[in-house]
């Protein structure tokens, strides 16, 4: 089994149609776990009321991907979500909070999740996932014409138009295949 | 009949008096609604698309959202407080304001039928 996944990850890597080089050498162990399936960037979301609560105008972003503090200001703020209303009643405000806090970055030990809130100590309590200094490093060599010129994509904030895996938590590079551009062959 | 009885909830709650089936609201109307411009000129299809029994796409995030239609969707239109929730948002995003209980019967008329 592991033979055949890896005989098909050759073949595709060799074919160059959903391959984005490895910029981060030192992150090349993990990533080919990840893309045998072993790997996990974040645990994906495991709570029914959160999917369909926060999932339905975007994205359903993993709680691993932010710290607990950037929850809780996510969570305040809802009447005012960037630019639109996201307000919830409770009891359901509180059970997802309760969700978001207990899997947040600075408590899960899955994959990147610890890297995450390291990198963010130093950084307040983001409100973006994509405004932080750890997405943008990881981003950097996106160039704007396959995100915000790309209209089927039109933003970052959009992690599933580009990471094919990104529902099951997955972020790997190898899985990325960019709409109107597909992988990126070096 | 589930879809009804979300009509007359809605006009139960919100204090209006409870119509009698089929008389106080109309299709016709609720589609006038939801094709009547809001501030910026957005309209409820900037999000759900002119063709109610295809799928939309979120104006600002690009996310697929399911087809409006019941007939299509039968998940549609059969949930009080999911129905409530959306018309809150999606009344004050678009339209800048709540929609009063008689837009929404009409809203809900015109959309159950689709
Ligand atoms: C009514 C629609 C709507 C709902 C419901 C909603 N959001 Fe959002 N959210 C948005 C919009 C619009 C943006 C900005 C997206 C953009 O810039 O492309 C956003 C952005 C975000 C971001 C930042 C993404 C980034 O750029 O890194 C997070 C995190 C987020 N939402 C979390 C949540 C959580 C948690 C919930 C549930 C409590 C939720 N959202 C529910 C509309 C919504
Ligand atoms: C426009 C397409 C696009 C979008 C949208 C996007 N990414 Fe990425 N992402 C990429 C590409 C391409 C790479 C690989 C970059 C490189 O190696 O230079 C990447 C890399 C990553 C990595 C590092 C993976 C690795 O193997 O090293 C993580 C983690 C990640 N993205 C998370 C996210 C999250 C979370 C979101 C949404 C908030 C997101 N991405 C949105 C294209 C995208
Ligand atoms: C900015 C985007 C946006 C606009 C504009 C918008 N909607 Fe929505 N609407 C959504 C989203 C997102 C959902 C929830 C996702 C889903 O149910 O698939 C939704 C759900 C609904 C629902 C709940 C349907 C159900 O499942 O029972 C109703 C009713 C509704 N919208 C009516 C309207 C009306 C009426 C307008 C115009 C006044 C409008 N919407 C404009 C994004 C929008």
């Amino acid at each position: 089994m592991k033979k055949t996944l890896l005989a098909m990850t050759l073949v595709l890597g060799s074919l160059g149609t959903v391959h984005w080089a490895t910029a981060d050498e030192g992150e090349r162990e993990h990533g080919l776990l990840s893309l045998l399936g072993y790997g996990q960037d974040v645990d994906p979301v495991a709570n029914a009321t959160y999917k369909e609560e926060c999932g339905s105008c975007h994205f359903a972003y993993q709680p691993g991907l932010l710290p607990e503090r950037s929850w809780q200001g996510i969570m305040t703020g809802l009447k005012d979500h960037f630019g639109d209303n996201a307000e919830l009643e409770q009891p359901v405000r509180d059970q997802i909070s309760q969700y978001l806090v207990a899997n947040a970055a600075d408590h899960s030990a899955t994959g990147r999740s610890p890297g995450i809130a390291k990198a963010l100590t130093t950084e307040g309590a983001p409100l973006r996932i994509t405004e932080t200094a750890y997405f943008r490093r990881k981003h950097h060599e996106v160039p704007e014409r396959m995100v915000k010129e790309n209209p089927q994509v039109k933003s970052f904030s959009q992690c599933q138009t580009c990471h094919t895996k990104a529902e099951s938590g997955s972020f790997d590079e190898h899985q990325v295949e960019i709409p109107g551009f597909g992988g990126r062959h070096h | 009949m589930k879809r009804r009885l979300i009509l007359i909830s809605l006009t139960a709650l919100s204090g209006a008096p409870v119509l009698a089936a089929g008389t106080g609201f109309n299709a016709p109307e609720g589609k006038v609604l939801w094709g009547r411009t809001g501030q910026e000129g957005r309209l409820c299809a900037d999000c759900h698309g002119s063709e109610l029994k295809a799928p939309g796409k979120h104006v600002k995030t690009g996310k697929r959202i399911e087809a409006m239609a019941p007939s299509v969707n039968p998940g549609r239109l059969a949930d009080l407080k999911k129905v409530e929730k959306w018309f809150k948002r999606n009344c004050e995003w678009t339209w800048g304001r709540e929609c009063t209980a008689q837009e929404k019967g009409h809203l809900l008329a015109w959309l159950s039928q689709q």
